[in-house]
């Protein structure tokens, strides 16, 4: 029991972050229609958002220790980072030590910025063109940015810890009425599924009760007419597009103490989250956050021990199979809207 | 002739030449001068690939450019035909012409399979059900799951399927070659011109393949050309009118899916028969991204486009990427110091290890650019010159005719 | 950006002669005019490098590379010479390989079978090198060893830690410097039986793919040989990224040791995880809970930061080492480029001299003969002690380290995976040899080594 447990906490922190990589991606290619292969390179800037804001605090002026070495026998430089200087060594450490949820205050406008410089610059050029043209340039841009990535931080994956307070383990279990140490869950995937929650919150109330989201519902569901009442929709999808890289980056960046960031990680997410927005159904919001759950619910289940002993390797292959039963059983995926990119 | 139009015929003959003649094309510089070091392709393995891949992506595109149906999981036929060639090598002998078969024969029952259920939707949906059933297949075969099943090896994992010594090979007598051949002619087998600072490889497992890419051409066209062709293009264009018609269109579609996926095989066989090891990661999505990205680039719909496209990508991850600093300080040896030096400094994040950024820049530019891939661009070329010319022939005019 | 240099001088001098070299007059020659494949005729000999530029390993493939650069320097009398200096054959004296100087080409492997024998085969079809070394994974490995078998060049193996590659998929033209799974679970061993005595239960998470598996199989044939017992050994797919799912059962399956029979990334991420599902500060049966990293190398150290703390595994080589041709490789590596080699720069430094060395020592480029010379060659000064190429299965026999992850000594970020690896025990290499039909390793022939042509 307290096994089965343990996974659907697993399954739920792993569909959290499905759901929210899957709902930024819904928002510009379920939506505005786009089939946007740049998706997990905006996760992952948002990722090295994380790193580079831990790369800031960590700036050091080197003093040249004449009584140390280096390896090669040089003097030694030693160095201390400007923040301890400035706020005196504990209370610089410690800010150092929460880089990555300050690191917020990077992520969000740099996501707007980038989600609204690629929409102006590029991606408005190409809603009337062929979703193949659409593929192929959002995935150089990909490319791309995967190798500025590459070249600014190496190929390596960078360890971005999560604050000291933040990294110990819950026992979860005794919430439940299990004894103590029976569920151990870490702290900071509590941390990531209450701030996924909170993030998708956010966007569907914003969607829901304020007059710019009920202007961009109207305009995904028939833009021309929209159009015709003389609303300015493209500065509204422009602003959406901005709102979905910011999602995407703040999965990004609260997913890095959890999995360490390297350049190609948008390429690991990009094609789940494809499957995640179809699976939930093109144009559908809900359906994408439903989507992510289920997968990742179902993705732990398949590993635990006692499911591979019957089937060898389901682990790998779960999520694939469940996507053809989901979308031969149901034409458009749990909650997608008739036809949206159908032909 | 051969049942084409002149100007299709005009482009199959330029084809053929262009491919049997490719040893000495693609070998315009020196061999030892600094820009043959780098630029030259006509060396047997590169060549093969263009013409595999010739072969892969113009099959793909008689699904995409005719039905507009987005096969996001081409690339499980491709590994499919190849873990089949090697099985015929490991079971039977090297000869590669039972090799070819199946690996044609196993690729074109597996997507009956796929395209079956597959086409059951359109659109994304279909895209993301081919795609989920070629990940499927790239996990079953980089664990070798269904050999874990049985207890048996089926794809040897990441390690690749090849052929040991204790294999079977049944069919192999004392004195056959212990490479892939055709009745006794190996397929590494070449022979080598040397003339002036060149030498020209002329191998016998690139003939094969260019002349299996010549004949799938040539049956693209005619594809393209007959009723069946023009049926699925009016598929493409609605297909919710070909129904009120009271057409089934299931059948139409599902014949250029199995094709497709046949020539995938058959690119497949071929693989292994050059080079006799196969592995999953020819499965992966990013392979089947490869297809899709190859098609797009050189002009989605067009008959010569898929075989651009292919040439391109296969050139510039076998020829950007092994530029390092020291060939280009080769190039521009000629120059002062300091512009050498300037210039490794602005191309170096460019070549080698920086070959992908090149890459991600050349889609962007060529889908700004040239909406139409890179037979757009050979178009627009095309219409430069004949616009000369025909001024050229206005100015003429003039002049009285003698 | 990077460090170059080349004296162009030098470069014009070699391709004007080359030119001239190849300039024959016209005529058809069968591609067997030669002794042997790619037999160097001017006064250049190119050696292929063929290494992971893209992808996970980037980062172990250029440390390589600039071993592989460093390592012709020095064959051709440029720098301090390095390990030359201290290597016990003394028949190469900087001037090249028997008068010829060494070129390069490189490649980009991508940690693909397919695309690094692509690789590979434009190097000898193209470039005319007589020999291919790098590389960063044992599927590359086989599939690259595979093919220089078939084309007639040498083969000297980058990083590859699995089994098969000097066992089932040996090949006479293959040769590998690098230890194996084997030879990092006869080494933890003893090591793990004193630290951890010999009442253990081990739990095995695995990187599902043949490296993980012979890993996974040598280490727990050491581990219960030595009294513990193995509770699961769990198969987790490769790049899986999010190990939760197979972390969380090891909390009350009763194991007090977990072993993590991953490479790189995954490495980092799993080791990162377990360490936040509490692992490490957990108790079961009175015992400290306890983490071992089978096969480390520094970029692995580097990624996984401070988790690496109180974690046993083992490694080919170490810059640390004490011995004076690692102080000479430390230096001229560390002095070009800054900062201390790696396990992988080494083995390829190492591989590309001794290939080298065997040249000479033959008289000849024929891999035959290079074959012949490396055959049960006995060295040192390499940095591991005498050393031994058994002719049998061509791989490497020396000591092997033992590692334990400690906080930075020097406190300097520059250096974490460096000095945060600290030698715990220089298992020698009687310890860690084994009969060439062993059964982990059986399976395999070398077959007869192919001069190709």
């Amino acid at each position: 029991m307290d096994a089965l447990l343990i996974q659907v906490l697993n399954g739920l922190d792993k569909g959290a972050a499905y759901a929210l990589i899957a709902l930024g991606l819904t928002l510009i290619f379920g939506t505005l229609g786009v089939v946007n292969f740049a998706h997990g390179a905006l996760f992952m800037i948002g990722a090295f958002c994380a790193v580079t804001m831990q790369r800031i605090l960590n700036i050091s002026t080197s003093v040249i220790d004449e009584t140390q070495t280096d390896f090669l026998g040089n003097p030694l430089k030693i160095e201390t980072p400007v923040i301890q200087n400035w706020f005196g060594p504990e209370m610089g450490a410690a800010i150092q030590d929460w880089s990555v949820p300050l690191s917020v205050i990077l992520v969000v406008p740099v996501m707007f910025f980038v989600g609204y410089a690629m929409e102006r610059g590029l991606i408005k050029h190409f809603y009337k063109r062929p979703h193949a043209d659409q593929i192929l340039v959002t995935f150089g841009l990909a490319i791309v940015i995967g190798e500025l990535i590459k070249a600014f931080y190496g190929a390596n994956p960078i360890q971005t810890p999560a604050p000291a307070a933040l990294s110990g383990t819950i026992d979860f279990g005794t919430w439940f009425g299990f004894e103590a140490g029976a569920v151990l869950y870490p702290a900071w995937r509590l941390v990531y599924f209450l701030f996924a929650g909170a993030v998708i919150a956010a966007v569907f109330a914003f969607l829901q009760f304020t007059t710019f989201g009920m202007v961009v519902r109207a305009g995904m569901a028939d833009r021309e007419t929209v159009g015709l009442l003389g609303i300015d929709i493209d500065k509204r999808f422009t602003l959406m597009f901005g709102l979905a890289a910011a999602v995407a980056g703040l999965a990004g960046m609260m997913y890095t103490p959890i999995l360490s960031p390297h350049y190609n990680i948008g390429m690991d997410f990009l094609v789940l989250s494809f499957v995640v927005v179809v699976v939930g159904g093109m144009g559908s919001l809900p359906g994408a956050v439903l989507a992510g759950f289920m997968l990742g619910i179902l993705q732990s289940f398949a590993s635990m021990n006692e499911v591979k002993a019957i089937i060898p390797g389901i682990d790998q292959i779960i999520i694939y199979l469940v996507a053809i039963i989901i979308l031969l059983t149901r034409p458009r995926g749990l909650m997608g809207r008739k036809g949206v990119m159908e032909d | 002739m051969l049942g084409l139009n002149s100007h299709d015929l005009k482009m199959f003959i330029v084809i053929a030449i262009l491919t049997l003649a490719a040893p000495i094309l693609l070998n315009p510089f020196p061999d030892a001068s600094a820009l043959g070091e780098s630029f030259n392709a006509g060396y047997p393995a590169l060549m093969q690939r263009f013409v595999i891949f010739g072969i892969l992506v113009i099959g793909f595109n008689l699904l995409f450019g005719l039905t507009g149906y987005l096969s996001f999981g081409h690339a499980a036929f491709l590994g499919i035909g190849s873990y089949a060639a090697v099985w015929m090598f490991k079971l039977l002998s090297y000869n590669i012409v039972p090799a070819i078969l199946l690996s044609v024969i196993v690729a074109g029952l597996v997507s009956v399979v796929i395209g079956y259920v597959s086409l059951r939707r359109s659109g994304i949906y279909f895209s993301i059900l081919t795609l989920a059933f070629a990940q499927m297949m790239y996990a079953i075969a980089y664990s070798d799951l269904l050999g874990r099943m049985f207890g048996i090896t089926v794809t040897n994992g990441e390690t690749g399927l090849q052929v040991y010594n204790d294999d079977p090979q049944i069919l192999m007598s004392a004195g056959d070659p212990t490479v892939p051949h055709l009745f006794g002619i190996t397929m590494n087998g070449s022979s080598t011109w040397n003339v002036g600072g060149w030498s020209f490889i002329f191998q016998n497992g690139y003939y094969l393949s260019a002349i299996f890419m010549i004949a799938a051409f040539y049956l693209s066209i005619r594809i393209f050309r007959s009723p069946f062709g023009l049926m699925l293009r009016a598929i493409k264009s609605n297909q919710t009118r070909m129904h009120y018609t009271g057409l089934n269109t299931k059948p139409y579609m599902l014949a250029a899916f199995v094709i497709s996926g046949m020539y995938a095989g058959l690119a497949g066989g071929l693989l292994s028969a050059m080079d006799p090891l196969t592995g999953a990661e020819r499965m992966f999505w990013t392979a089947s991204g490869e297809i899709v990205v190859m098609s797009i680039l050189g002009g989605v719909g067009t008959l010569i486009g898929p075989v651009l496209g292919a040439g391109l990508i296969k050139y510039l991850e076998n020829i950007v990427s092994k530029i390092n600093d020291g060939i280009l300080h080769n190039w521009f040896a000629f120059m002062p110091d300091w512009l050498d030096n300037l210039l490794v400094t602005i191309i170096h994040p460019f070549i080698g290890k920086g070959w992908h950024l090149t890459l991600g820049l050349l889609f962007m530019a060529v889908v700004i650019f040239l909406p139409g891939g890179l037979v757009e661009g050979g178009q627009r070329i095309g219409r430069l010159f004949r616009r000369k010319k025909s001024t050229d022939a206005a100015n003429g005019a003039t002049k009285p005719a003698e | 950006m990077t460090k170059s240099n080349f004296t162009r001088r030098g470069l014009l001098k070699t391709s004007a002669v080359a030119g001239a070299g190849l300039a024959v007059p016209t005529i058809f020659t069968a591609s067997s005019a030669s002794a042997f494949t790619n037999e160097p005729t001017g006064d250049t000999v190119t050696f292929g490098f063929n290494v992971p530029q893209t992808g996970a390993y980037a980062e172990e493939g250029l440390d390589e590379l600039r071993a592989q650069e460093l390592a012709l320097e020095h064959l051709n009398g440029m720098g301090d010479g390095g390990m030359l200096n201290t290597f016990s054959s003394k028949v190469l004296d900087g001037t090249g390989i028997m008068g010829k100087r060494v070129n390069m080409k490189t490649g980009d492997t991508q940690t693909k079978s397919d695309v690094a024998r692509a690789s590979a085969q434009s190097m000898i079809q193209k470039d005319g090198c007589i020999m291919i070394n790098g590389g960063s994974s044992s599927g590359v490995a086989i599939a690259v060893q595979g093919l220089c078998q078939e084309a007639g060049v040498i083969f000297m193996a980058g990083l590859t830690h699995s089994n098969d590659t000097t066992g089932k998929d040996r090949k006479a033209n293959g040769f590998r410097h690098f230890f194996n799974g084997y030879m990092s679970g006869a080494a933890l061993g003893p090591v793990l039986e004193k630290a951890y005595g010999t009442e253990r239960n081990a739990y095995h998470l695995t990187a599902d793919y043949t490296w993980g598996w012979t890993q996974q199989e040598s280490i727990q044939a050491v581990t219960e040989a030595m009294g513990w017992t193995t509770t699961q050994n769990v198969l987790t797919p490769v790049g899986a990224g999010d190990f939760s799912s197979y972390i969380a059962p090891i909390l009350n399956s009763g194991a007090d040791t977990l072993i993590l029979n991953h490479y790189g990334g995954d490495m980092v991420n799993s080791l990162t995880q377990a360490v936040q599902f509490g692992l490490k500060d957990k108790q079961v049966n009175g015992k400290d809970f306890k983490i071992i990293v089978p096969l480390y190398s520094e970029l692995m150290a580097k990624g996984a930061g401070s988790n690496i703390e109180g974690v046993y595994g083992s490694m080919n080589w170490n810059w640390q080492l004490g011995d004076e041709g690692t102080a000479a490789f430390v230096k001229s590596f560390g002095e070009k480029y800054g900062f201390p080699p790696s396990g992988a720069a080494h083995t390829c430094y190492v591989q590309t001299l001794l290939y080298a060395d065997a040249v000479t020592r033959a008289g000849s480029f024929n891999p035959c003969a290079v074959v012949e010379a490396l055959e049960d060659f006995e060295f040192d000064g390499m940095g591991n002690g005498p050393t031994l190429y058994r002719g049998s299965d061509h791989q490497c026999f020396k000591d092997v380290l033992v590692m334990e992850g400690v906080a930075s000594p020097s406190g300097n970020a520059a250096m974490v995976g460096y000095d945060t690896l600290s030698i715990v025990e220089q298992t020698p290499r009687a310890q860690v040899e084994y009969p060439e039909d062993h059964p982990m390793f059986a399976g395999g022939s070398l077959g007869e080594c192919n001069p190709g042509a």
